[in-house]
């Protein structure tokens, strides 16, 4: 005979000396301190990243303007891009991930919790060295600082001869750095997830957040290791004298491509693929309805998992393949949107017959579902190779992907902050700060990135520091800028709400959502070992089950 | 500290999940292979590219004897786990000795065979294609040769001094996944680049 | 109240029985009235018309035509068959697109009005379903129906500008792609041209498309001239192949659309769509040496006597750089610097004098002339017609 058990619990303030308490911030191996200095490490890089796009989009509010030169836009261009993807976006999900999964799975930590250390230490290292080439950058030739390839960084442009000086060698390092802590992370994940579940909780029982990073951490082991491999190469090429991409002896560009994109799109589903994690974890709650579908939504997240290997190419399609080669990326590229768009049926099925509190977490997963939706759409556009023919290399790409990224994974983002902010800090946030940033915020990504696609339709290539007059382009790239400090703006609003709540939030107690998974059953913040008692679960919501005795999920799952 | 709970009639059945240390190392094999397969491609691809130098033909001849050497290491480290899973620690001791011999004397070939290609056919990484891919393939899983032996010598220090208990048989079995995962990297790449490529 | 749905799955159930046991109420509930929900329809709805709005302009930005409408490269615009049957494709998509963007939009936007929570609410859950197996079948059929149609219209178009044959009027061309300028070839023609490419326009009675192989003599670049076709990359080692037919005389702009290094921006293309007669001639004077009057020899000597002609070449002199653009018919150009400036004698001499000041980052080096050799030289160099 086997008791379920599941106790709530509570826990006193930190009462040591400020010294002690910040040694033990950097010591720890804890993953919810490690998840917050992820997660704190990305916000910082937000803001670097964000005032870096608010240099270029000064740049670019009039045709031939001066605000900085081509050298400076460069830079800010490629370091704008690996920033956000490599330094905030990729740091915070694993910082989410680090943090929840445990508490979601009823464990009292990661599997590997020096690796968890190691890995955020390894990603903040190369977050470090990147911003180091600002100043260590001019190498022997006097050329360099940061780097100036783009963030794809495509050969021959990162050849000796087209990129002199240490700058793009900044670039490579620090993502080799980075990527061994994400490897790290991705072993984490898989690891802990398969073998430190929570009695009864079979893999059919898991929450979704669960099974969504699960996949991310397989995903993240067969994506970033491609990368690695090409950076190496190119370290070879640049130092040894190698020839990988050197097309003067024979070399191919175009494999870099490859390789790149091998890693490239993958990674994105890496990023994406924790934001469908949060909305699926926070509409059920705010429609007050389980989540419709678990198991194809799980067998969808698995072929996306897959299919997201197969479409590399359709960034490359401009590249001179064969029409057999390019028809067939266009056919796994569409084929991708069936899994995708049965996911968004799936959260619109959950939200139907509900009752939906449109609080500000809520507020930002519809913002997700409206703007992913139509990302999704253009993603479609761009899949189909003639039309990509077009639209590649233009705004248009730039606006598509920043929907995905911004309208899609950062407001998903926000949502999440939202959601955890009380059980993390024990704090209520304002809600009135919050709907002033959520309102700022898609205000300005509407404006920015909505009418970002024009400029593209109207032929404005991508990477340029500034634009010709005449081409229909001003009154759009105007209009961009202005969204943007808009969305500084709502961020800005962002940081305060987190910062006053902090101090002055009300106390949120243990479930202040009347949320069904395990997290909520620890006080907040958890105590340092997360469960005095295992849980043991019987269904997919153990909460649900513990409020309506009477009407287990466990009895119709 | 509050508690809700409720309790059941029925029997509940063991609860049983894999063990860390095996998914934690399969994990990092499988980020291994997606590297080495990168490798592998890029070799494949450039096979018959170099625009000018040595072919492989001319310059490479086939390692048997160190490719035995590293096979039959892995022959004896599973010797090695088995024993240490049966408590005879001097059985242990030896099997893993003579992997880590095995492991070194596969570096010390692979180290002959480089100076060979490189002092005498003038074969280094910069000189074509082949050169380039030839040493960074061989040269990736010479590395991962290396790092394995630094960790079976620590394992052997740690025997030496009598502080290896047989109910560390599970983390040498896990380190031994490792082990097979580079003689398997090993059959590929002798395959692409000895066999396939001359 | 709980709200009964349309399909009900065997496995949900009503959910809200009488007397079962809560935890106390979160805080937050008890914030909710009506003036936020309906803030938050009237945001929802003020997105939709902000994106129609959007919409509404784009749509008038294709159809309505402002200052000057052939210098503003819109793909919706196309006059060359590549570009025109891309743009038929497109339109199949935007269609198809924007159907399944009214379909989910109403659903959701349906959702989040009708089933939101009632400040009048009796706290209750509603029914708790987990799913259907009907509706997760039918869309996941649909979509698949939909993908394969889209693959299949667009394998078609593929085939249909890939591997278009070639047809013995065609003229060929090689362009070649350097940082941060085109070099253009017409190999059967004797033409070596820098960064305004003529071609004559082509009509179905009298096809002559112009077929391009694209090299690249540095890093990566992309030939974009949105009106007549998709982009094709210029890679080093790789040549590519593209075609265009220009229906209507005129010029077409276009940009390197691959990011190539400091310049990138500054790469700009201009394509001279000539009526036959007009491309007959233009051949023929590209094809001429250059002609030198004894009134610019000094210009002319000082020319050929200092880095210049380590760089660009004239024909007809011993001037035979490659690494810069072929200067021999200079001045039949409009534009200087590869788009940067407009083709005068004074863009000239300050170009010379300091290209950082068109195109900071550029490959030409500041030739550091005393004044009056730069006189000289661009005295020179203008009559290089």
């Amino acid at each position: 005979m086997s008791s379920e058990t599941i106790a709530l619990s509570t826990v006193g303030p930190d009462a040591r000396p400020i010294g002690e308490r910040l040694h033990d911030w950097i010591v720890t191996v804890d993953h919810k301190k490690l998840g917050i200095l992820y997660i704190l490490y990305a916000l910082f890089f937000l803001v670097v990243a964000g005032i870096e796009a608010i240099i270029m989009r000064i740049q670019l509010i009039v045709p031939h303007n001066h605000f900085v030169s081509p050298q400076i836009f460069n830079r800010m261009m490629t370091m704008h891009g690996t920033t956000m993807i490599f330094f905030m976006v990729m740091p915070i999900l694993f910082g989410f991930g680090t943090y929840l999964i445990p508490l979601m799975i009823g464990a009292r930590d990661m599997a590997f919790p020096r690796l968890n250390a190691f890995s955020f230490w390894m990603t903040a290292f190369g977050g470090l060295l990147l911003y180091f080439s600002f100043i260590g950058g001019n190498g022997l030739y006097g050329a360099g600082t940061a780097p100036d390839v783009g963030w794809w960084a495509y050969a021959p442009l990162t050849a000796r001869a087209f990129s002199p000086g240490h700058s793009t060698d900044f670039w490579t390092l620090a993502l080799l750095a980075s990527g061994v802590g994400s490897i790290g992370a991705g072993v984490n994940f898989i690891a802990t997830i398969l073998c430190m579940r929570c009695p009864g909780m079979t893999l059919g029982k898991m929450p979704l957040l669960a099974w969504l990073n699960l996949v991310v951490g397989g995903m993240v082991i067969f994506c970033i290791s491609p990368l690695t491999a090409a950076q190496i190469m190119l370290c070879i090429d640049r130092y040894l004298g190698g020839h990988f991409f050197d097309t003067q002896a024979g070399g191919s560009a175009v494999l870099w491509m490859h390789f790149f994109w091998i890693f490239g799109h993958p990674e994105v589903y890496i990023l994406v693929v924790p934001a469908f994690a949060f909305v699926s974890e926070i509409v059920p709650v705010f429609s007050r309805k389980p989540i419709f579908g678990y198991p194809i939504m799980v067998a969808a997240t698995i072929a996306i998992g897959f299919i997201s290997f197969s479409v590399w190419a359709h960034h490359m399609f401009t590249v001179g393949m064969s029409s057999y080669g390019n028809s067939f990326f266009v056919f796994t590229t569409v084929a991708i949107a069936v899994p995708t768009g049965i996911k968004i049926f799936n959260w619109l099925g959950t939200m139907w017959g509900g009752k939906i509190q449109l609080r500000v977490p809520m507020l930002f997963c519809i913002g997700f579902l409206f703007q992913f939706l139509i990302a999704g759409l253009t993603g479609i556009m761009l899949g189909t190779a003639p039309f990509n023919w077009q639209l590649s290399g233009s705004y248009f790409v730039v606006a598509h992907f920043h929907y995905v990224i911004v309208g899609g994974i950062v407001f998903a983002l926000f949502g999440a902050f939202y959601y955890w902010y009380p059980k993390m800090s024990g704090r209520m946030y304002n809600e009135t700060l919050g709907k002033w940033h959520f309102w700022l915020f898609i205000i300005g990504f509407h404006l920015t990135f909505d009418f970002m696609h024009i400029p593209g339709i109207l032929g404005m290539p991508r990477r340029i520091y500034t634009y010709e007059p005449g081409r229909g382009w001003e009154i759009w790239n105007l209009i961009v800028t202005i969204g943007a400090f808009f969305q500084a703006a709502g961020i800005l609003v962002f940081v305060v709400n987190l910062l006053w709540s902090l101090r002055k939030g009300e106390p949120a107690g243990n479930d202040p959502w009347d949320a069904w998974t395990l997290e909520w059953s620890t006080s907040s913040p958890p105590p340092d070992y997360d469960f005095a008692v295992t849980p043991v679960v019987r269904s997919r919501r153990p909460l649900w089950d513990l409020k309506h005795p009477e009407d287990p999920d466990w009895k119709y799952e | 500290m509050s508690s809700a709970a409720y309790t059941r009639t029925t029997a509940e059945p063991a609860w049983i999940l894999p063990s860390r240390g095996r998914v934690g190392m399969f994990s990092l094999i499988g980020a291994e292979c997606a590297i080495f397969t990168i490798f592998v491609v890029a070799y494949i691809f450039y096979i018959g590219k170099s625009v000018a130098g040595p072919t492989p033909r001319d310059v490479l001849e086939l390692p048997i004897f160190s490719t035995i050497c590293l096979l039959s290491s892995s022959l004896t480290i599973h010797l090695a786990v088995g024993a240490l899973r049966r408590a005879s620690m001097s059985a242990f001791g030896l099997w893993w000795f003579v992997t880590m011999a095995l492991g070194t004397i596969f570096l010390v070939s692979t180290g002959r065979e480089w100076h060979h290609l490189i002092y005498d056919k003038g074969l280094t990484v910069s000189t074509n294609l082949f050169g380039t891919t030839y040493y960074s393939l061989v040269g990736l899983h010479a590395f991962h040769v290396t790092v394995g032996l630094l960790l079976i010598a620590l394992a052997m220090i740690f025997t030496l001094f009598g502080k290896v208990e047989p109910e560390h048989s599970e983390r040498a079995e896990v380190f031994s996944l490792y082990w097979h995962f580079v003689d398997v990297v090993w059959v590929i790449v002798f395959t692409v680049v000895y066999v396939i490529g001359r | 109240m709980v709200i009964e749905l349309p399909c009900h799955a065997p496995e949900g159930r009503k959910g809200g029985a009488d007397g079962d046991s809560r935890l106390p109420r979160n805080i937050g509930q008890r914030e909710m009235h009506r003036s936020a929900q309906t803030r938050a329809l009237l945001g929802r709805v003020a997105g939709v018309a902000v994106l129609l709005a959007a919409g509404l302009l784009a749509a008038s930005l294709c159809l309505a035509s402002p200052s000057d409408p052939t210098q503003i490269p819109n793909i919706f615009k196309p006059q060359s068959t590549p570009a025109h049957s891309i743009f038929h494709l497109s339109m199949l998509i935007l269609a198809i697109t924007g159907a399944i963007f009214a379909v989910v939009f109403s659903l959701l936007a349906y959702s989040v009005a009708k089933f939101r929570k009632r400040a009048n609410d009796d706290d209750r859950e509603p029914a708790q379903v987990y799913g259907s197996n009907q509706i997760e079948l039918a869309w996941t059929v649909i979509p698949i129906l939909i993908v394969l149609v889209l693959f299949l219209a667009t394998a078609r178009v593929i085939r249909s500008i890939q591997d278009a044959p070639q047809p013995p009027g065609a003229i060929e061309v090689t362009a070649i792609g350097h940082q941060f300028w085109w070099e253009f070839r017409y190999p059967a023609l004797g033409v070596v041209t820098a960064n305004e490419l003529h071609v004559p326009v082509s009509n179905p009675a009298n096809s002559t498309p112009t077929f391009l192989t694209l090299l690249s003599a540095d890093t990566d670049h992309s030939f974009w001239v949105p009106r007549l076709a998709g982009k094709t990359d210029l890679i080093p080692n790789h040549p590519n192949h593209t075609w265009i037919d220009p229906q209507e005389a005129g010029l077409y702009i276009g940009q390197c659309a691959q990011y190539c290094g400091t310049q990138h921006a500054k790469m700009l293309l201009r394509v001279y769509v000539d009526s036959p007669e007009q491309f007959k001639q233009w051949v023929e004077e590209q094809k001429k040496p250059a002609v030198s009057t004894d009134a610019v020899a000094e210009g002319r000597r000082i020319f050929e006597t200092t880095a210049c002609v380590n760089c660009h070449a004239v024909a007809g002199t011993v001037a035979n750089g490659r690494f810069g653009p072929d200067l021999t018919h200079l001045m039949s150009r409009d534009t200087i610097a590869s788009g940067a400036a407009s083709n005068s004698e004074e863009n000239l001499r300050a170009w010379i004098q300091s290209p950082d000041s068109f195109k900071p980052g550029s490959l030409m080096p500041a030739m550091q002339l005393t004044d009056h050799d730069l006189d000289a030289l661009t005295a020179y160099l203008v009559t290089l017609r």
